[in-house]
Parts: C-alpha cells; sequence; structure tokens
C-alpha cells in the first residue's frame, strides 16, 4: 500500500532492532485512515520539535468529568481524519493482568471506534484507547463497561491510582500492592470520576524501595514496602556469592549507611541503621531477605515540573501496619487522607498540588492540619530550618 | 438530605451557572465551597453537596468543560 504521506523523519525511528512506536502506528494505519493521518501530524512534530495538538475543549461522557483527554490537530483540513484524537482513560486491573480474551475484545473496540491504537498503561497507569472522536466516546465507554472496566482518572481529580505487581510476582514485596491499590480505587471511584480538587492528585502503591512504580518521584501519596526488624542472613548463601562476586566492592560499600561489614566469613548487618534501601538484597537475593515485620513507608507531595518544578516526596509515616489497617478495611488510612484532602481543599489554590501547598504554608501547620505529631524521620534536611524554638523542658 | 433540600441546592447551582453563563466559570471545588457555606445552617455538609453535584452531572442538567481544569457548563453551551 502506497504511503498517504511521506514520513522521513518517522522512519529514521524504525532503523535498529528494537521494538518501534512508528511501527506500531503504521501497522495500525494499514486498516485506519485517521491513523494514516495521525503519522502525517507527528512526523511534522519531530521537524517543528513541538508538537501539534491543541489541548482542551469538550472531551467526555455523560455524567463523568474525567477519563478523557481530548486532543484536537491544529491541521484538521490537512489531516481530517485526526481532527479529533481524544485518548479514553481505563482503569487497568491492579498488576496489570489481564486475559487474551479481554486484550482481543478491547483490540476489537479500538479498531472498530477509535485508530486502533492502545497505549498499556502509559505514565499514568491507565490503559489508553487512542484516537476517538467525541461521537464515538459513549459507544467505547458502552463497550468497555461491558468487559467490566471503568473509566480513569484526568483533570483536578485523583488520578488512577497503580501499583507494582507486588505479591504476585515479586519475592521482595512487602505488602499486598494489588489488594490496597484495588480497594482504594473502589472506595475512591466518585473522586476519580468527578473532579473536586484542586489540582491532580495520585496514589501509587510500591512493595519495596526498588520502588517499580516510581511512587516516590511521581505521586503525592507514596507508599513504599518496608519492615521494621532485622534483614535475615542465610551465611551459607552469603559464602557462595563471596566465590563469584567482589561482595565487599559491590555491596558493603555500596550500602548508603555503611551498616554491614564482615567478621571473618560472617556478615554483620547493623540493622538500627539500615534504611532499608533494597540495594544489598538485589545484589544478594538468595542470601538475604526482608524481616518479618512488614509494612510501607507513606511519603507525600512528589510531582512532576509542571507549575512549581519537580519534588521528591517527604516521609510522613516511617511505618504504617498496612496488613493491620487492611483488617480494618484501611480505616485509619482513609481518615488520614480525608484529612489532608479537607485541609488541601481549604487552604491550596487552584492547580497547587498537596507538596507545594506543604511548601508553602509550612510542614508544622500541614501536620497541625492532618492531625499527626511531627517526629524526626520527617526532617528532609537536617539544620534547613533556623527558626526552631525550643520550650524550657525541652534542650 | 431530605429531597426537598436537595433539590434546593441543585436549583441554586445550576441556576448560579445559567446566570454567569459567558462572564464566569465556576471550578466544581469552588462551588462546593460556596454551597458549603450557604447551606451550612441548614446542617448541609460538604458529601451532601457534592451528592447534590453528582446528580445534576447524572441528569444532565450541566456538563463538565475543560480548560486547564474542570468547570461547570451548561449542556447546550458544550
Ligand atoms: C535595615 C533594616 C533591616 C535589616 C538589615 C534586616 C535584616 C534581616 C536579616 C539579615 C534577617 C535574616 C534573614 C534570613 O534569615 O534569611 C532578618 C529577618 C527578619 N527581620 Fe529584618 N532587617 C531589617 C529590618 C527589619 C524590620 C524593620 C523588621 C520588622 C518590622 C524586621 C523583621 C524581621 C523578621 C520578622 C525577620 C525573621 C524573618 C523570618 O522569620 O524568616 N526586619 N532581617
Ligand atoms: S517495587 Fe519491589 S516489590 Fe514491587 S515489583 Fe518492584 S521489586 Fe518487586
Ligand atoms: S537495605 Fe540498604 S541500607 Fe539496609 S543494609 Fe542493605 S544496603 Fe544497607
Amino acid at each position: 500500500m502506497g504511503k498517504k504521506h511521506q514520513t522521513p523523519l518517522l522512519d529514521e525511528l524504525k532503523k535498529g532492532k528494537w521494538i518501534s512506536f512508528v511501527r506500531e502506528i503504521e501497522r495500525a494505519a494499514e486498516k485506519s485512515e485517521r491513523t494514516e493521518d495521525l503519522l502525517g501530524q507527528v512526523e511534522e512534530s519531530y521537524r517543528d520539535k513541538v508538537n501539534h495538538w491543541k489541548h482542551g475543549g469538550m472531551a467526555g461522557v455523560k455524567s463523568y468529568g474525567a477519563g478523557m483527554v481530548g486532543r484536537f490537530s491544529e491541521f484538521p483540513d490537512k489531516y481530517p481524519g485526526i481532527k479529533e484524537c481524544h485518548s479514553m482513560r481505563i482503569i487497568p486491573s491492579a498488576g496489570f493482568f489481564y486475559n487474551s480474551d479481554f486484550l482481543r475484545k478491547l483490540a476489537d473496540i479500538s479498531e472498530k471506534y477509535a485508530g486502533g491504537l492502545l497505549n498499556f498503561h502509559g505514565a499514568t497507569g491507565n490503559i489508553q484507547v487512542l484516537g476517538m472522536s467525541q461521537a464515538e466516546a459513549e459507544d467505547v465507554f458502552q463497550a468497555v463497561a461491558e468487559l467490566g472496566f471503568d473509566l480513569g482518572g484526568s483533570g483536578s481529580d485523583l488520578r488512577t491510582p497503580s501499583c507494582c505487581a507486588g505479591q504476585a510476582r515479586c519475592e521482595f514485596a512487602n505488602y499486598d500492592t494489588m489488594k490496597i491499590c484495588h480497594d482504594l480505587t473502589e472506595e475512591y471511584l466518585d473522586e476519580l470520576h468527578r473532579p473536586a480538587f484542586n489540582y491532580k492528585f495520585k496514589l501509587k502503591f510500591s512493595g519495596c524501595a526498588n520502588d517499580c512504580v516510581a511512587s516516590a518521584a511521581r505521586s503525592d501519596l507514596a507508599f513504599i514496602g518496608t519492615w521494621k526488624d532485622k534483614i535475615k542472613i542465610n551465611q551459607d548463601e552469603v559464602k557462595n556469592y563471596v566465590k563469584k562476586l567482589n561482595v565487599q566492592k559491590y555491596v558493603l560499600d555500596k550500602c548508603p549507611t555503611k551498616c554491614m561489614w564482615f567478621e571473618g566469613e560472617k556478615l554483620v548487618i547493623d540493622d538500627e541503621n539500615c534504611v532499608k534501601c533494597m540495594h544489598c538484597i538485589n545484589v544478594l537475593p538468595k542470601a538475604l531477605r526482608s524481616g518479618d515485620e512488614k509494612g510501607a513507608s507513606i511519603l507525600i507531595g512528589a510531582k512532576a515540573p509542571l507549575v512549581t518544578g519537580p519534588r521528591m516526596g517527604m516521609m510522613l509515616v516511617p511505618f504504617y501496619d498496612i496488613n493491620e489497617d487492611a483488617k480494618n478495611d484501611y480505616e485509619w488510612l482513609k481518615g488520614l487522607i480525608s484529612n489532608m484532602w479537607e485541609f488541601w481543599d481549604e487552604y491550596g489554590v487552584s492547580r497547587e498540588r498537596i507538596g507545594e501547598l506543604i511548601g508553602r504554608v509550612g510542614l508544622n501547620t500541614f501536620l497541625e492540619g492532618i492531625g499527626l505529631e511531627p517526629i524526626p524521620e520527617m526532617v528532609g534536611h537536617p539544620r534547613s530550618n533556623p527558626f526552631i524554638k525550643f520550650t524550657e523542658d525541652e534542650d | 438530605m431530605t429531597d426537598e433540600t436537595k433539590k434546593k441546592v441543585e436549583d441554586k447551582i445550576v441556576g448560579l451557572v445559567k446566570e454567569y453563563a459567558g462572564k464566569k466559570r465556576f471550578k466544581p471545588i469552588d462551588i462546593v465551597k460556596e454551597m458549603e457555606k450557604e447551606f451550612a445552617s441548614e446542617g448541609l455538609t460538604k458529601d451532601d453537596i457534592k451528592a447534590a453535584l453528582k446528580e445534576i452531572m447524572d441528569e444532565e442538567k450541566l456538563v463538565y468543560g475543560y480548560a486547564g481544569g474542570s468547570f461547570l457548563a451548561l449542556p447546550e453551551n458544550q
């Protein structure tokens, strides 16, 4: 089939041995005229080094204020197929597991109503059906609903929570990331579908400090699996590793708190000073295991660069006993989240993320507002604040 | 919240959006805060207001618009 648009720059991106998104768009374009037009516009974007979408405008389904992201071409006459090229966000299954039947049916929906393109779990964690116009939105929504799926978050609302594969696949998981992600998604469906926040709010769940969903950098509230007691050491396996690996150089010397050493052939860990970073366990998985008292650390305030620059999450709760709280349907956590949202509603301004609000009003004020006691673990940078006032009985 | 008060809240919200159509864009969060104050004396909570807003949307008396942030709009203007 002859190409409708010449795409010399995109063709460059097909070279090399890796899968290329260009090749995939071309495959979809064989069946979809609108996706052919997409190739033409993307080529222009590579040439001009800007994207040629106009944001905003109306794209959505009945009664929801979220779940669709509107994109309109800047060149509707030249590329009529993508005059409207909206994406629909669909809440993924926790841990991203699907059966082939669902995938086939979703692919059919995408070919029938949209551009034949799907995005499996972009940075937002959603499944996205790409390239539909507003006229098709309700049909796609209905078809997706019949498969048992619902729309995800977008705009100033709770964004689709996401989690690592956790205990389903990974021996490092310190809690059931999929359960809490699923349960809280169900709990907060209204907050997802009906934008009523100052700006977006993200919840992400990682089973350990490897943080496979990048929660510490990307979510307003990050849950990172950890443990309280000692790392379990299998000394025989340590010896096996020592035979084939420079354990001193690659493990001990790289421990961020230098809390491990050898006494003869025996590996010793000063667990009091271990920050549960996972490095040693990653390198010596047969020899080392996290402890038995498992839970999660809760970090607050991470965000991407938009508006005021990027932020990493700050420690809010060093050890959250997630397994215990799960027995009470996460009552404690829901209370905390509700207090945060109240405070943010009350004192936040439009397009201010919660981390920025904390930066503006100060951590003390925020903690008072949500009813948490300040503790030393919350101090991100020692001695950064010269105005700490001590009372008589403290020194 | 009785059906009667719910109706009052709904009418108030839809009325505001109609009155200011083309002049002011109401963000859901601002409307909720404003109604919370307005109906505090009748014992309504934020959740009550949100429930009323949900019903307005489900009945398509208003729809969500989007321009950098969500706002409430009249269906005929979208
Ligand atoms: C020539 C006049 C002044 C000079 C050179 C001066 C200088 C300074 C300096 C160097 C600081 C420390 C800033 C820092 O920690 O980064 C400071 C803090 C402060 N000054 Fe002044 N100042 C002057 C006048 C005033 C006046 C007139 C007031 C009050 C009416 C005032 C109120 C304060 C306060 C409240 C702080 C503490 C701010 C905080 O907590 O962050 N200063 N000043
Ligand atoms: S974050 Fe940790 S527990 Fe989750 S998948 Fe990654 S390594 Fe495994
Ligand atoms: S988990 Fe990290 S801090 Fe703890 S002992 Fe291992 S390398 Fe050191």
